[in-house]
């Protein structure tokens, strides 16, 4: 496969185009597997979900079934869920709480911490043997950073920090916000989209797409009445256009004022209810107290759509939700969403917070199922043959808005560096030096 | 002047007829929606109505403090059926076509001027080269008011794990 044809880009002429076999070649699809899922950190999950010591989920991730659980000795570990003498899953819940895990087919037993304890009849093996050596296998790397959880395949990976890049100031962003802390609220959108999994790392960067694709939501947002007016931004950065922005690795951000939209942290709209006005305004009064009024403007008055390459992303828009998406073949992906919520929040504002996320995102919402529409529709637009290329060339010329498409562009750029076996995309952004040449 | 014996065989009759009755407006409300009679279909709605569909994860959950998929009180009701009927609700324009079986409806309570029901239900949606069912059970809070069933909540809880390979709950469910 040569892959040197996959993207096209005219760096001067402002011009950016990724070859469609990107989306439609089993392949790529292949190449993906080995290059990226078995050689990035990929997000595994958020500490709230273990509170207590034995607490366990079943997750999967790049198609390999793991658990996650919480040893007595509390710490937090990751394990391959497949019983080390014939390979039978061990955990067999997607989540709970145990002490032990016996395997169901022969009965070995590993206790939380991932130690075989017990082998029945265990006399009739030999010397060889070596139970202490047959304890539940951990994938090579597993780490966090504030309590969101990584997993990587690769022994070799750079440090989860340093692969975070400039992500990290933008979760630190979202998760400043809360001073009590946040826990994932129960509650899972399992879905899928017949597409591509990449359409996905593009639609999750994207806004250039949401007023046109998304006009009946805002139609009944406007049809709620309006919003406390936006303050004078006191600082001019993102601007009134929004910025989109590289944060290195392949990760990106689009962030972009709020203005009179809803959100929990911390701007009032009639879709959050008259009763929450108070705790919001308090809010907002205790960021500004914390961390001065220019982050807590970015904090309170600024949207962000964030993607942690290859495939979280995390939104902090109607509400926090984490979204982690994964290929099974190339026109296929199995969607996980999850939301996020400030500890100690009062249930009132909890259960608006809930429902103004419900009324945009998710697969029963007003905007999402759409998205998934669009994605769907790509991909079967492809089949179509003709047109061999996807343009991503929006705002090269310029410091890119937020409507614009450099962050899809660093993500491309990582993706094919990464296909071509290197760790990192000589350049990440549009021009050399990362500024407006 | 009626004897014991009747008494009994009125209220059988009279709990054969609620059955019957509940039976019908179920059957006719699963008619409108696959007929996509939207405007007809919110008319059955109380005005402090609730339309919930859980997560597949966490099906009698409260949708107050979990995140589900959809928790509509009428505003929002009435904004998904505008939507709908719109040209731009684009994963259903057009339409898709369902088709609802509706079974075992059972009564199961009957507080005051309000009827809690069961029923389980199997709806195809059909769109776009692809047949996807839902499958699960609904519960319901009907209530009279002025003589005629009106439904106070509705919660249709799916047995299936995940919405996969359907993607969406763009129809109502």
């Amino acid at each position: 496969m040569n892959l040197n044809n996959l993207i096209d880009e005219d760096r001067l002429g402002g011009v950016f185009r990724v070859h469609r076999s990107a989306f439609t070649s089993a392949e790529i699809a292949a190449l993906e597997q080995a290059n990226i899922f078995q050689r990035c950190w990929l997000y595994l999950g958020h500490d709230s979900e273990l509170p207590n010591a034995g607490d366990f989920r079943r997750r999967t991730v790049a198609g390999q079934p793991l658990f996650w659980v919480r040893g007595s000795d509390g710490r937090a570990r990751v394990f391959y869920n497949s019983c080390t003498h014939w390979g039978a899953n061990v955990c067999r819940l997607d989540e709970g709480n145990a002490e032990l895990f016996q395997c169901f087919y022969h009965a070995w037993t590993f206790n939380n911490q991932g130690d075989l304890v017990s082998v029945p009849d265990e006399a009739a093996y030999g010397e060889g043997f070596h139970k202490e050596a047959m304890g539940l296998a951990a994938p090579p790397r597993f780490d966090n950073y504030r309590g969101l959880y990584f997993v990587s395949f690769d022994r070799d990976v750079e440090d989860l920090i340093s692969y975070l890049g400039d992500a990290k100031e933008y979760i630190d962003l979202i998760l400043d916000q809360a001073e009590e802390g946040w826990r994932v609220i129960p509650g899972t959108q399992k879905y899928s989209v017949r597409a591509n999994w990449k359409m996905f790392s593009l639609n999750s960067l994207d806004s250039y797409h949401v007023r046109p694709l998304h006009s009946t939501f805002f139609k009944y947002t406007e049809s709620l009445g309006s919003g406390d007016p936006p303050p004078l931004p006191p600082t001019e950065f993102p601007g009134p256009q929004g910025r989109s922005l590289s944060l290195r690795n392949g990760h990106g951000v689009d962030i972009f004022p709020s203005l009179a939209r809803a959100r929990p942290i911390a701007h009032w709209h009639p879709i959050l209810g008259e009763e929450s006005k108070e705790e919001i305004r308090k809010r907002r009064a205790r960021l500004v107290e914390r961390f001065g009024e220019q982050r807590a403007y970015l904090m309170c008055n600024t949207n962000r759509l964030m993607l942690i390459y290859p495939n979280f992303a995390l939104h902090d828009i109607a509400g926090v939700s984490l979204r982690y998406f994964e290929p099974v073949g190339q026109e296929y992906m199995e969607v996980t969403v999850q939301t996020l919520a400030p500890r100690g929040e009062s249930p009132g504002l909890l259960n608006r917070r809930l429902e103004n996320f419900l009324s945009f995102l998710g697969p029963g919402g007003f905007a999402h199922p759409d998205d998934i529409e669009a994605m769907e529709s790509a991909q079967l637009g492809f089949r179509a043959g003709g047109p061999e290329w996807i343009d991503a060339s929006r705002g090269m010329h310029r410091e890119a808005t937020a409507l614009d498409e450099l962050h899809v562009r660093a993500f491309w750029r990582q993706w094919h560096a990464n296909l071509s076996g290197d760790a990192k995309a000589e350049r990440h952004h549009d021009s050399l030096d990362g500024k407006r040449e | 002047m009626t004897s014991g014996r009747d008494d009994s065989l009125n209220e059988k009759l009279a709990a054969l007829l609620l059955e019957r009755e509940v039976e019908k407006f179920i059957v006719e409300e699963a008619v409108m929606l696959d007929e996509w009679r939207l405007d007809d279909w919110l008319a059955l709605f109380t005005e402090d109505a609730r339309y919930m569909v859980p997560a597949t994860d966490m099906p009698t959950a409260d949708p107050k403090e979990t995140l589900a998929l959809i928790n509509d009180d009428v505003a929002r009701l009435r904004g998904r059926v505008e939507r709908l009927k719109s040209r731009h609700a684009h994963r259903e324009f057009p339409w898709s076509r369902t088709r609802r079986f509706i079974t075992n409806v059972r009564i199961k309570e009957i507080i005051g001027e309000e009827i809690l029901a069961n029923a389980s239900f199997l709806v195809y949606r059909i769109r776009s080269g692809q047949v996807d069912p839902l499958i699960g059970s609904y519960v319901y809070t009907l209530r009279r008011v002025d003589g005629a069933l009106k439904i106070a909540a509705r919660r249709a809880v799916l047995d299936l794990e995940a919405l996969r390979p359907h993607g969406t709950l763009s129809i109502i469910l």
